[in-house]
C-alpha cells in the first residue's frame, strides 16, 4: 500500500480489519443467499452483528457457548462447525482452518479442558460447554509458558499451525505422556507443520515440562 | 454440506423412535446418530453422507465403563476412545485394546471419537470419499474403480468383485480378538451380537456394512472376563510412524504354558474388508510349541485366502511378517 493510499485509510489499517469490513458488507449484500452462520451475539461485540440481526433462519439452533470465560448466546445453522463458529461468528481468528477434514490439527481447541479438532465438531453439539482458544491462554504481556517457550525455541516458521500446536501442547501437559522426545512426538502427531519446525516444537514442549 | 435438522433426544427411546423412521441404517440413511462426529461430519462435508436429520446422542447416559458381576467389562457407546484406552482396567486386563486405540488417529481425534462411532467407522477408500467417482458402496451398481485403479492400501482379505475397501479401525481389530459383544437397542427391543457377526463382507451389497436396521442404537459393548495369564500385543505397520491408517496390523491374545500355546485369539487390521478375526491362525497355533516356525505357520494360515490387487500384493507378505512379529513379541512378554 502506498503512502497516498494510507492517508485515506482508517488509522492502523490491518489486513484482518480490512477483510472483516469488506466481508460484512458483502454478507449484507447477499442476505437471503447462503450465510454460513446466523448469529445474535448479544454478549460479545461482533463486527457483523448489525448484518446478522436482520437474519432469521428456519432450523437455527439457539446455544450458549462459553469461550475463554465469556458466554456467547448464539443462533446457529446446525451445519456450522465449532471452528467456523469461533472464527466467523465470534470472530476469534487465532484458531486456524487448515484442511477442514481432521487431518492437520491447525484448528485444535480445548472443550471442557480436552483438546479436540474444532473442524470435526458441530458448534450446536457444545451447548453449555466451555471452549478455550489460543486467545484464552495468555496475553501479549502475560504469555502462557508454552507460548513463551515456542517463542524462545523458535517453534514455528510461517506460524499458521502454531495456535493448534500450542493448544495441543498445553493439553499434552495434563495427559499421560512418557518423559522422552519420542513420547512427545507421538502425542503431537495430530498437528502437522508444513514448514517442518518439529524439532523446535518438541524442544519447546520439553522445556515447559521440565520447568512445570 | 446439505442442510439437516439437528435434534438432541432426551433418552434412548426417543432417539430410537426418531431413527426408526429412516429408510435404512446403511449408506444413504436419512437419519444419523452423531457421536464424536469424526467420521460423520467429515463425510457430510464431502456430501458422501447427506442425512436430513442428525440425532446428537452425546447427552444420553451411555458414557460409563463398568465392571460386570461376571468379571467382564461393560463399555458405553459414547465413551471416548481416549477414556477407554487410559482406563486402568483396560490397560491391565485388555491391554491389546488400549494399545490398538492409542495406535489409531491422534490425541485430538481420540478425545472426540466414541466407541460406538469407531465400530461404525467408514472406509478411507478414496473412491468412496469422492462423489465424482463411481463406487458400489456409495452408489450401488455404479462400479468399483479401485479394482483397476489406485488400490495400494485396499483389502486383500474379504474383498469381492464389487468392493475392495478396507475397514480402517484399529480398535475393532482388538475388539474382534477379545470376543467383544455389541449390544443394540432397536424398535424391536434389545439384542446382543458377537463382534465377528456385526460387520458384513461386501459381496454383491457393499453398501450394507453392518447388521444394523433403522432405529438400531449401539448402547454398549461388553468384553468377557479377561483370559487369565494372557499375553497381549498390538502391532501396526503404516507409511509413517504415527497418525496414519494401517497397511497391516495384528492383535494377539495368547496364553502359553510350558512352552506351548494353550489359547490364541488373533485378528488382523488394514488388510480386510472388515475387522479380520483369523480362526485359521488360531487353529495353527493351538497346542503347538511357541516358536518362530509355529508363528510363521500361523501367519501363512491367516493369509492363505488373500488376493492381491494390482498395487497391494506387498501387503500379503507384510501382513504375514506383522503377525509373526506380533506373536513373537507377545510370547516373549
Amino acid at each position: 500500500m502506498s503512502d497516498g493510499d494510507s492517508q485515506s485509510s482508517p488509522p492502523n489499517p490491518t489486513r484482518r480489519k480490512f477483510l472483516l469490513t469488506t466481508g460484512s458488507s458483502m454478507a449484507a449484500g447477499v442476505v437471503g443467499a447462503y450465510v454460513p452462520a446466523l448469529a445474535h451475539n448479544t454478549v460479545g461485540e461482533s463486527d457483523s452483528a448489525a448484518a446478522s440481526q436482520k437474519l432469521t433462519a428456519e432450523g437455527a439452533v439457539p446455544i450458549t457457548l462459553r469461550i475463554n470465560g465469556k458466554d456467547h448466546q448464539l443462533r446457529l445453522d446446525p451445519r456450522t462447525t465449532l471452528l467456523d463458529c469461533i472464527r466467523e461468528t465470534v470472530v476469534l481468528t487465532g484458531t486456524k482452518k487448515g484442511c477442514d477434514h481432521g487431518q492437520c490439527g491447525a484448528c485444535t481447541v480445548h472443550v471442557n479442558g480436552k483438546r479436540v479438532l474444532s473442524c470435526l465438531n458441530l458448534a450446536v453439539m457444545h451447548d453449555g460447554h466451555e471452549v478455550t482458544t489460543i486467545e484464552g491462554l495468555g496475553t501479549p504481556d502475560a504469555l502462557h509458558p508454552m507460548q513463551a517457550a515456542f517463542l524462545a525455541c523458535d517453534g514455528y516458521q510461517c506460524g499458521y499451525c502454531t495456535s493448534g500446536q500450542i493448544m495441543s501442547a498445553v493439553a499434552l501437559l495434563k495427559e499421560p505422556c512418557g518423559p522422552d522426545d519420542a513420547a512427545v512426538k507421538e502425542l503431537m502427531s495430530g498437528n502437522i507443520c508444513r514448514c517442518g519446525a518439529y524439532a523446535n516444537i518438541v524442544e519447546a514442549i520439553q522445556k515447559v515440562r521440565k520447568h512445570a | 454440506m446439505h442442510t439437516f435438522e439437528f435434534i438432541r433426544p432426551t433418552d434412548s427411546a426417543a432417539a430410537i423412535a426418531a431413527a426408526g423412521k429412516s429408510k435404512t441404517a446403511q449408506q444413504g440413511a436419512d437419519v444419523r446418530f452423531m457421536g464424536g462426529g469424526t467420521t460423520l461430519i467429515d463425510l457430510m462435508k464431502l456430501n458422501v453422507e447427506t442425512p436430513a436429520r442428525v440425532l446428537d446422542i452425546n447427552r444420553l447416559p451411555l458414557d460409563k465403563i463398568e465392571l460386570m458381576p461376571d468379571g467382564g467389562l461393560k463399555i458405553g457407546a459414547t465413551v471416548r476412545n481416549s477414556d477407554l484406552a487410559y482406563d486402568p482396567r483396560v490397560q491391565r486386563d485388555y491391554s491389546v485394546l488400549s494399545q490398538a486405540i492409542l495406535n489409531g488417529a491422534s490425541a485430538q481425534v481420540r478425545n472426540m471419537a466414541t466407541v460406538g462411532g469407531n465400530i461404525l467407522q467408514r472406509t478411507r477408500c478414496m473412491y468412496f470419499r469422492d462423489t465424482a467417482m463411481p463406487c458400489n458402496k456409495r452408489e450401488p451398481g455404479s462400479g468399483c474403480p479401485a479394482i483397476t485403479g489406485s488400490n495400494r492400501t485396499l483389502a486383500i482379505l474379504g474383498a469381492s468383485e464389487h468392493c475392495i475397501a478396507t475397514n480402517p479401525s484399529d480398535m475393532c481389530v482388538a475388539m474382534a480378538a477379545l470376543d467383544a459383544k455389541i449390544h443394540i437397542e432397536g424398535p424391536k427391543g434389545p439384542r446382543a451380537i458377537a463382534f465377528g457377526a456385526f460387520h458384513l463382507l461386501p459381496g454383491s451389497t457393499p453398501h450394507r456394512e453392518t447388521v444394523l436396521e433403522p432405529g438400531d442404537l449401539i448402547t454398549h459393548i461388553t468384553l468377557p472376563q479377561p483370559l487369565s495369564g494372557s499375553k497381549q500385543f498390538y502391532l501396526k505397520l503404516r507409511d509413517r510412524a504415527s497418525y496414519e491408517f494401517a497397511l497391516a496390523s495384528a492383535a494377539v491374545v495368547l496364553t502359553v504354558n510350558a512352552g506351548k500355546v494353550t489359547q490364541a485369539r488373533i485378528a488382523l487390521g488394514g488388510v480386510g474388508t472388515k475387522p479380520w478375526r483369523s480362526p485359521e491362525a488360531e487353529a495353527a497355533l493351538a497346542n503347538k510349541t511357541a516358536n518362530d516356525a509355529t508363528f510363521r505357520q500361523a501367519a501363512e494360515a491367516a493369509l492363505r485366502g488373500a488376493k492381491a490387487q494390482s498395487e497391494n500384493g506387498f501387503k500379503i507378505e507384510l501382513a504375514k511378517r506383522c503377525l509373526t512379529y506380533a506373536l513373537r513379541t507377545a510370547a516373549a512378554s
